[in-house]
């Protein structure tokens, strides 16, 4: 009688009136709330610190709403044609394209020595901070910096989208050759199989659609950023034109077909890395 | 698998090699890419890191005035994730095919969150700039916006994926569709909304130091100002803060993370 009672005392908290708390607190719930409250206090100081200069709101509000009625219904172009509207696009996608292919090329090598399961500790962990440092660094600002060595132009422009797809690329993928079967290697390593016969018959036959589908979402992403350095960095490509349109011709139905143009390329990018990611990422997958 | 099918999968694999070659050898020729040329930058940019971009007693004058630039960006970014994050929540239950009212209401979520997603933010922040004006608020409406589409696709995927019993449980108990969604829902997806939700905070400290270039606010607009006066070592300096800033948020959600997933 006495121990049922003392079992019940343990297993059931009560409040202070004597009603059984039905929440027990566990360490997940109690996470998930700090958060959400640090990030809601956050969030409502952050208004305080904001800089307001010039700022009338209703006036840009109308504005706003007016300049988005003119540029999505009323696109058209004035300052250049549609021969020369494709060829910037196709600029703004090679950029993207000679970013991610040289990039995969080159993560590929270092998630090889990144990878814990085919490389030494030591290595594995320098390559490791070194990727998180440059991909701290935003991309613009790699772009930037390599502008002043390279000069404004396409090549600065794709050295610092490379640096970046490198980082983000040896971190994905390294995380994927890590995932393959340890069997695999441990049977090749017992038959004496190098090193390189690990890689070229044990790891990349079983990764390899896995870290093509990486590498095309990160194309994706790099036509996005390929955009944002045209506008930003001076790059070049369809991000430019978008800039001198808003920025020097203040011209909103050129603007309009810009950003039309970007959204029909971006939306289709989408769906065929939302078919390659349901095809190869069973289970869901950071993008 | 014989070995007529590997013969296929080679040839395959050799077919695939050559459209990727041929798609990049048009790409430098389109963008006016030189190739050993800019090999030959790598070495005299980093060397030219090396001896530039250090940060010298003189920088570090400036430091409180990075430091409230920063602050400002760090905030811009929490602000923007966190209100789009509660809007995007209102669009992804409408638009998850567990939750939704009707067909019309999911057809618009989806549509407004591709839109708003694909657009890309620097598109945004310019369309912005132009009647906001340059300060805070249009940085913070730029990523709002870009956020939201990108938040409401990833939470409707995690609603989508949540455990549908419980759903069907509620249902035959003859709940409210308001008791559903929170007692069954919510709960469910809560942690892996927040995972989404810090991962996009990081994000948007990055995207936040482009927006602010072409906005002209936060830690963005004060590199670009001393990026033009080629003024290298308080570069050096800013470019060191945002990295701490990019990395103590990153150890900080990862922590976060490992105990809520």
């Amino acid at each position: 009688m006495e121990t049922s009672q003392a079992m019940n005392q343990a297993l059931m908290k009560r409040k202070r009136n004597g009603q059984i708390n039905i929440k027990s607190g566990n360490k997940i719930d109690s996470a998930v709330k700090w958060t959400i409250w640090v990030l809601t206090v956050l969030t409502v100081i952050s208004f305080f610190f904001f800089d307001y200069t010039g700022l009338q709101l209703e006036r840009a509000i109308t504005e706003t709403a007016h300049n988005l009625r003119v540029m999505f219904l009323e696109p058209g172009l004035s300052h250049f044609g549609w021969g020369e509207a494709f060829y910037q696009v196709g600029i703004t996608l090679g950029l993207g394209v000679l970013a991610t292919v040289f990039g995969a090329i080159i993560a590929l090598f270092l998630s090889l020595m990144a990878a814990e399961n085919l490389s030494k500790p030591w290595l594995s962990k320098t390559i490791r901070i070194i990727v998180a440092f440059i991909r701290a660094v935003p991309t613009v600002l790699w772009v930037l910096i390599f502008a002043i060595a390279a000069g404004l132009g396409s090549e600065a422009a794709v050295l610092g989208m490379l640096f970046h797809s490198v980082a983000y690329l040896v971190k994905a993928f390294s995380e994927a050759i890590e995932e393959v079967n340890p069997g695999i290697i441990e049977a090749l390593r017992a038959t004496g199989s190098s090193w390189w016969h690990i890689v070229v018959h044990g790891v990349l036959p079983s990764t390899f659609t896995y870290l093509l589908s990486w590498t095309f979402l990160r194309f994706e992403i790099n036509f996005s950023v390929a955009v944002a350095m045209g506008a930003a960095a001076g790059a070049g490509g369809i991000g430019f034109e978008l800039f001198m349109a808003s920025g020097f011709y203040f011209d909103l139905r050129e603007v309009g077909f810009i950003t039309y143009a970007i959204l029909i390329i971006a939306i289709v990018l989408e769906v065929i890395s939302t078919r390659l990611k349901n095809r190869y990422f069973p289970s869901s997958v950071k993008a | 698998m014989n070995e007529k099918k590997i013969h296929k999968n080679k040839w395959q694999t050799t077919i695939f090699l050559l459209i990727i070659i041929f798609i990049t050898y048009l790409s430098t020729a389109i963008t006016d890419f030189n190739f050993i040329d800019s090999i030959a930058t790598i070495p005299a940019a980093i060397g030219w890191m090396f001896t530039n971009l250090m940060v010298t007693q003189e920088s570090m004058a400036k430091m409180p005035a990075i430091m409230e630039k920063l602050g400002e960006t760090i905030f811009m970014s929490i602000a923007a994730t966190t209100l789009a994050a509660v809007v995007s929540l209102f669009l992804a239950l409408l638009g998850s095919k567990t939750t939704k009212v009707n067909n019309i209401f999911s057809m618009l979520a989806r549509f407004i969150a591709s839109f708003s997603r694909n657009i890309p933010v620097v598109a945004w922040s310019l369309i912005l700039l132009i009647s906001f004006g340059q300060n805070s608020v249009t940085g913070f409406l730029a990523l709002f916006v870009a956020t939201l589409g990108f938040l409401t696709r990833a939470f409707i995927e995690s609603i989508d994926e949540a455990n549908q019993s419980s759903v069907e449980a509620l249902t035959a108990t003859g709940a409210t569709y308001f008791h559903i969604v929170s007692k069954a829902v919510i709960p469910q997806s809560l942690p892996q909304m927040l995972s989404w939700i810090l991962f996009m905070i990081e994000t948007n400290i990055r995207s936040a130091t482009l927006v602010g270039i072409l906005t002209g606010t936060g830690i963005g607009y004060m590199f670009d100002l001393y990026y033009k006066s080629m003024n290298y070592n308080v570069v050096a300096l800013i470019t060191f803060t945002i990295v701490i800033a990019v990395i103590v948020i990153e150890l900080i959600s990862n922590k976060i993370r490992k105990v809520i997933l």
